[in-house]
């Protein structure tokens, strides 16, 4: 049944590491950028919470294949951003994805984060305040690491979703999971075997992610 | 932590000279930024008066382009969401049924379909109907597409359906059942109606998903949504930063408009008297594209009544 899967002709490991690979890089980007946001949202500055909330509308809303394909054409091809590679395609489109991906993800982690935020209760950061903490040092020192501790489920959602938003990656050429499995698709004519291969393939790599991340979630959770 | 000026002390005047300079530093970089993007664009020729003129004087772009390509983009996006409902309700109502053989087979639908990127769906929708149905070559991305999204959102509407019924108080199934109703009955004559306000908000965001969804079809299968019209006016009038530009602004104007009509629906119900006032959340685990993952689909409470004398 899997007389299909030759592996020498069909790079499957080195597909969904590309997507795993996507998936991590792109993670901990919006992880950083989106706790910058979520920091600029609730800060006392209305300049930047203003910036915050707009970020957060405009790029929530717009798809993320227009994001990606617009990475791609507009800002490589168009306005050749290389993005510190030699400005061949595959590398460059490969990071374009990414900072794509990190567009979009992290209008998602900082609401996630902004409703953890909303969890902690209010006495702690009174409690803050009336020890004489500063802004940053309430957010940093008090409020942050326990609003973390409370979305932690959230951001394993949206880990999860990235993973499988990666896929749009294969839109711009880039080598993942997807890509190769239009490709077998287009040679191979066993439909049904490749294209439950690859749902295992995403099951493998979303269900784990899941369970440890909920469990972890569980562990953390601030008991109130 | 709802108001979040809790965060901060009301600023005294020294506080208030740090903020002003945060804010002109903050305004700096960001005019830094802008002004770097607007020197690349005008060296790319991107800004020339050429390049965005047709948006306001041609029509063509509009009658050609955009409208048509809105409307297929709607058009997918509607179908789906119609298709998805009725099939998510079935298996979000299976889930919850007393008999083994019927709930584990919807879990197991329910989670496959959830785990897996829409993407895939539709590319395998795609190559399923060229193989095994006569649907013609031209419709087919349409078909696929469409295929595609009810797959993966009938699953998501199946958690909500779920979640929404769950969120009924369990004295409307008792009192059903006192009245001697069947389980069938019970479900649709008392527990769906009901539940059907706790689901609009989460519903109405879900929409949002779909249409972000659509583009994949434009951009892997050539269904000729927004996405794909804008591909098509930037080869037209080679724009490509204007045209896709433009496109986004579209979704987001539409998109906007859809959640602010889910979090004001959500707001209402919440207020409201006559309902139970629980909503099916939808907070930050709406994500788009795909994006809902393992979506744990909660139930927020209902507000405290409004009478409680505020100590």
């Amino acid at each position: 049944m899997f007389d299909f899967l030759d592996l020498d002709e069909y790079d499957l490991f080195g597909a969904f590491w590309t997507t795993i690979q996507l998936t991590f890089f792109a993670g901990v980007g919006s992880l950083i950028w989106g706790t910058v946001l979520a920091a600029m949202r609730v800060s006392p500055v209305p300049v930047m919470r203003a910036f915050g909330t707009a970020y957060v509308n405009i790029f929530r809303n717009i798809p993320l294949t227009l994001i990606i394909v617009f990475c791609s054409i507009g800002l490589g091809q168009t306005l050749r951003v290389t993005m510190f590679t030699d400005g061949s395609v595959d590398p460059t489109n490969y990071r374009l994805a990414i900072l794509g991906f990190v567009v979009y993800t992290s209008a998602f982690v900082c609401e996630a984060l902004r409703s953890g935020i909303n969890t902690v209760p209010v006495g702690q950061a009174e409690a803050a305040r009336a020890l004489g903490l500063s802004f940053s040092q309430v957010l940093r020192l008090i409020v942050l690491p326990q609003a973390f501790r409370s979305v932690i489920a959230p951001l394993a959602n949206i880990l999860i979703a990235l993973t499988k938003n990666t896929t749009v990656a294969s839109a711009i050429g880039v080598a993942e999971a997807a890509a190769l499995m239009s490709e077998m698709i287009e040679n191979e004519a066993q439909l049904i075997p490749i294209a439950l291969l690859f749902a295992l393939g995403f099951i493998i790599l979303t269900l784990p992610t899941g369970l440890l991340l909920g469990w972890v979630a569980k562990r953390m959770a601030v008991k109130r | 932590m709802t108001n979040l000026s809790v965060l901060y002390d009301a600023p005294g005047p020294r506080a208030r000279r740090w903020h002003a300079v945060y804010a002109v530093v903050f305004v700096l970089l960001f005019l830094a930024l802008a002004w770097w993007v607007y020197g690349e664009l005008d060296d790319k020729h991107q800004l020339d008066g050429e390049k965005w003129e047709p948006f306001i004087n041609d029509g063509n772009v509009w009658t050609t382009f955009l409208l048509p390509g809105l409307r297929k983009t709607l058009e997918a996006a509607g179908l789906a969401l119609v298709i998805a409902l009725p099939l998510g309700a079935i298996f979000g109502i299976g889930r919850l049924s007393d008999h083994w053989w019927i709930r584990r087979p919807c879990d197991v639908v329910v989670e496959f379909f959830r785990a897996i990127p829409v993407l895939l769906m539709i590319v395998f929708a795609n190559e399923a109907y060229a193989q095994w149905s006569t649907v013609d070559r031209d419709i087919r991305p349409m078909y696929a597409l469409v295929t595609g999204l009810v797959l993966y959102n009938a699953s998501v509407l199946a958690e909500i359906v779920r979640a929404g019924v769950l969120s009924l108080p369990r004295g409307q199934e008792d009192a059903g059942r006192a009245l001697g109703l069947r389980k069938g009955q019970i479900m649709t004559n008392v527990l769906l109606p009901q539940a059907v306000t706790a689901m609009l908000p989460a519903i109405i965001s879900q929409l949002v998903v779909i249409v972000k969804d659509t583009t994949l079809g434009g951009a892997i299968l050539s269904y000729q949504e927004l996405l794909s019209a804008a591909r098509l006016i930037s080869s037209n009038y080679s724009n490509t930063i204007a045209a896709y530009t433009v496109a986004a602004a579209i979704f987001v104007v539409i998109n906007f408009l859809l959640s602010q009509l889910a979090g004001w629906l959500e707001r209402r119900i919440r207020r409201g008297t006559r309902g139970t006032g629980a909503v099916v959340a939808q907070g930050p685990a709406d994500l788009g594209d795909g994006a809902t993952g393992n979506l744990e689909t909660t139930v927020a409470p209902p507000a405290p009544p409004a009478t409680v004398a505020k100590g």
